[in-house]
C-alpha cells in the first residue's frame, strides 16, 4: 500500500497506530467518559471532528508558522475548533454536552491532537493530513465505543441504552465506575498485543509497516518518524544529531574522571 | 526464566517449613471460624464456602494449564484465598458471587501479577472489595434465616446498644467467618504457637485501633464500647489472618509495627468518620499498597553503612 495514501492513512489510524490501544494517547477521556457506549461514541466523534479540521489547517499553515512558535500556534488552532464544536454540541446535542461535561474543553489538551499536529500534519500535505486526522479519529472513536459498550454491558446490562442481558443478570456496577475503565482498557490492550504478536510470528514485521512514531523505539530509525525527518529536512537535522552524539561521547569520559578525582579528594 | 539455569534459590538446606505446610496450617486455623459460620448460618454458608474454594483452585489450575506454567495448586494458597474470601461473604449471597469473587481473586489479583509471592494485594481482600463495589446490595445484605436487622457494628454506629456476649461468641449477623471472636482467636493461637504468625502486626494493629477508639470514638475509655468494636466486624479476622499474609506484609521488623499501626489508624478513621460501619478490608488493602514505601523507610542499614562519613 502506498505511503500517505488516503486508505493507508485510514487503516493506519484505525488499526496499526490505533491511538488508544497502540499509541496509548489520550488516556484521560478514554478512561473518564466511557461509562456508556453512547458517551464513548460522542466523545470519539467530537475528537475526530476537531482532529480532522485542526490537522487540515495546521497542514495548510505549515509553511507559514515559524518553527519556534509552532506549539502555541497549533494550540490556538486546536482551541478554536474545540470552541466551535463545544458551542455546536451545546446548541444541538445538549444531552451529550451534559454527559461529556468538562471533557469537551479538555479536548484542547488531548495529546492525540497535538501529537498528530506535531508528528504528521506539520510535515505533510493537506489531503493526507486531513485523512490522517479522520483515520486517527476513527480509531479513537472505535476504541472508545468498544470500551464504552463493554463497560455499559457489564456494568448496567445495556448497550446504547437498550437492555440486552437477560433479566436475571445482576449488573456488576464496578464497570461503570473508575476501576472498571482500567480493567477493560487493560484487557483490550492485552488482546491487541496478543494479536499483534501472533502477526509478527507469521513473519510479518509489524514494526516496519508502521509509519508514524510508534512505541517501538528500537526500530524507529528504520521505519518511523526519524526516517521521514532525515528525508525531508535533509542535512540540517542530521548534522545536529551527529553533533549531539559527538559531544555526548566527549562529555561522558570527562564527567567520569571528574567524579573519580572528587572521590580521591574525599 | 531461562531453562539453562535451573539453580533453585537459596537456602539449599531443606526444612520442613514449606509453603504448602504453612498454607495447610492456615487452612486448619481457619476451620474453627468456618465451622462456627456453618453452625451459625446453616447450609447456605457451607455451600458458599465450597463453591468459593473450588472456584479459586480451579481458576489457578486452568490458568496455569492454559499458560503452560507449573501447576501450583498443591501449595494450598488458593485454598486459603478461597476460604478467606468465603468467610468474608454474607451467607445470603448467591453462589455466583463466590464464583466471580474467586475468579477475580486468583486471576486478576494473583496470577496476572505473577502468582504467589508476586501479588501486591491480598487476593481475598481484593476480591471482597471488588464484590463490595460491584454488588453493594448483595454484599451488605446480612439478613438470613437466623438473623434479621443490622449487624452489631451498624447498630453500634447508629448509637444503639448491642449484646456483648453474643458478639464475642458470634451469635450475631455478619459475614460467614467474622462473627465469632472466640473461634478466630482459637485459630490465631494455633498459628502463633506453630510460629507461623507473630503478634507484631496484629498487636500493633489492635493497640493502635483501641487507642484511636478511646481518643475519637466519643465514648472515652469505655471497655464495653471497645470490646464491641473489637468483636464486631472483620477486625479480628483481618488482623490475624489477612494483615499477616506473608506476601503482602512488610518484611522488616520495624515496618511490621508501622504497618499494623497504619492499619489500626485507617480502620479507626473508616469506622468512626466514614459513612459505612466497617472499614477493615479497605484499610488492609490501602496498607498493602503502602508496603513498598514502608519497607523503603524501615530497611535496616547494613553493618558499616550510614552514620558519619569518615
Amino acid at each position: 500500500m502506498k505511503q500517505n495514501s488516503i486508505s493507508e492513512r485510514l487503516i493506519n489510524g484505525l488499526i496499526k497506530e490505533n491511538p488508544t490501544f497502540v499509541l496509548m494517547l489520550g488516556m484521560c477521556p478514554t478512561l473518564a467518559v466511557t461509562t456508556s457506549a453512547i458517551n464513548g461514541l460522542g466523545m470519539g466523534l467530537t475528537t475526530m471532528v476537531v482532529l480532522a479540521l485542526s490537522n487540515m489547517f495546521i497542514s495548510l499553515l505549515r509553511k507559514v508558522i515559524p518553527d519556534k512558535v509552532r506549539i502555541p500556534a497549533f494550540i490556538v488552532i486546536i482551541a478554536s475548533f474545540v470552541t466551535v464544536v463545544e458551542l455546536l454540541l451545546k446548541a444541538f446535542i445538549p444531552f451529550l454536552y451534559d454527559a461529556l461535561g468538562l471533557y469537551i474543553p479538555l479536548i484542547v489538551v488531548n495529546c492525540i491532537i497535538l501529537g498528530r499536529a506535531e508528528a504528521y500534519a506539520s510535515k505533510n500535505d493537506v489531503i493526507s493530513s486531513l485523512f490522517d486526522g479522520i483515520g486517527m479519529g476513527l480509531g479513537f472513536t472505535c476504541a472508545l465505543t468498544i470500551i464504552g459498550a463493554i463497560r455499559e454491558l457489564l456494568g448496567a446490562g445495556q448497550i446504547f441504552g437498550a437492555n440486552v442481558m437477560p433479566e436475571s443478570y445482576v449488573p456488576c456496577s464496578i464497570f461503570v465506575l473508575a476501576p472498571g475503565a482500567f480493567f477493560v482498557l487493560a484487557v483490550l490492550t492485552a488482546i491487541q498485543n496478543k494479536v499483534k504478536l501472533a502477526g509478527e510470528k507469521k513473519g510479518k514485521d509489524m514494526s516496519k509497516i508502521q509509519s508514524g512514531c510508534n512505541s517501538d523505539c528500537m526500530n524507529c530509525k528504520e521505519s518511523g518518524c526519524s526516517k521521514r525527518l532525515f528525508d525531508e529536512s535533509a542535512k540540517g537535522a542530521a548534522d545536529d544529531l551527529k553533533v549531539i552524539e559527538i559531544t555526548e561521547e566527549n562529555d561522558l569520559p570527562d564527567i567520569n574522571t571528574e567524579k573519580k578525582e572528587e572521590e580521591k579528594n574525599d | 526464566m531461562s531453562d539453562l539455569m535451573k539453580v533453585s534459590s537459596n537456602p539449599h538446606i531443606r526444612s520442613r517449613v514449606t509453603t504448602s505446610n504453612i498454607m495447610l496450617a492456615v487452612v486448619i486455623a481457619l476451620l474453627p471460624a468456618a465451622g462456627f459460620g456453618v453452625y451459625n448460618f446453616g447450609l447456605d454458608a457451607l455451600i458458599l464456602i465450597f463453591v468459593t474454594v473450588a472456584t479459586c483452585v480451579l481458576t489457578e489450575l486452568i490458568y496455569e494449564k492454559a499458560m503452560r506454567k507449573k501447576v501450583t495448586i498443591g501449595d494450598f494458597s488458593a485454598v486459603v484465598t478461597g476460604l478467606l474470601l468465603a468467610l468474608n461473604l454474607p451467607s445470603s449471597a448467591p453462589w455466583w458471587i463466590g464464583v466471580i469473587g474467586g475468579i477475580f481473586a486468583i486471576l486478576v489479583v494473583k496470577m496476572l501479577f505473577g502468582g504467589l509471592g508476586q501479588n501486591f494485594m491480598n487476593p481475598a481482600l481484593g476480591a471482597r472489595c471488588f464484590l463490595l463495589i460491584s454488588y453493594t446490595s448483595i454484599m451488605c445484605n446480612f439478613e438470613c434465616d437466623a438473623y434479621t436487622g443490622a449487624t452489631p457494628l451498624a447498630s453500634l454506629k447508629a448509637g444503639e446498644s448491642v449484646d456483648l456476649l453474643a458478639m464475642v461468641v458470634g451469635k450475631t449477623g455478619g459475614t460467614i467467618g467474622e462473627t465469632s471472636m472466640i473461634a478466630i482467636v482459637i485459630g490465631a493461637c494455633l498459628l502463633i504457637l506453630l510460629g507461623i504468625i507473630d503478634l507484631k502486626i496484629p498487636g500493633s494493629y489492635i493497640v493502635t485501633f483501641v487507642v484511636f477508639i478511646v481518643l475519637f470514638g466519643g465514648h472515652g475509655f469505655d471497655p464495653a464500647f471497645i470490646t464491641a468494636h473489637l468483636a464486631g466486624g472483620g477486625l479480628m479476622l483481618g488482623a490475624f489472618f489477612m494483615a499477616t499474609d506473608y506476601v503482602t506484609r512488610p518484611v522488616t521488623k520495624k515496618g511490621q509495627y508501622l504497618y499494623g499501626a497504619i492499619l489500626g489508624l485507617l480502620t479507626g478513621i473508616f469506622r468512626i468518620f466514614g459513612p459505612s460501619a466497617e472499614g477493615v478490608s479497605y484499610a488492609i488493602i490501602l496498607g498493602n499498597l503502602l508496603v513498598p514505601l514502608i519497607e523503603k523507610i524501615t530497611m535496616p542499614k547494613a553493618f558499616g553503612k550510614g552514620g558519619e562519613r569518615a
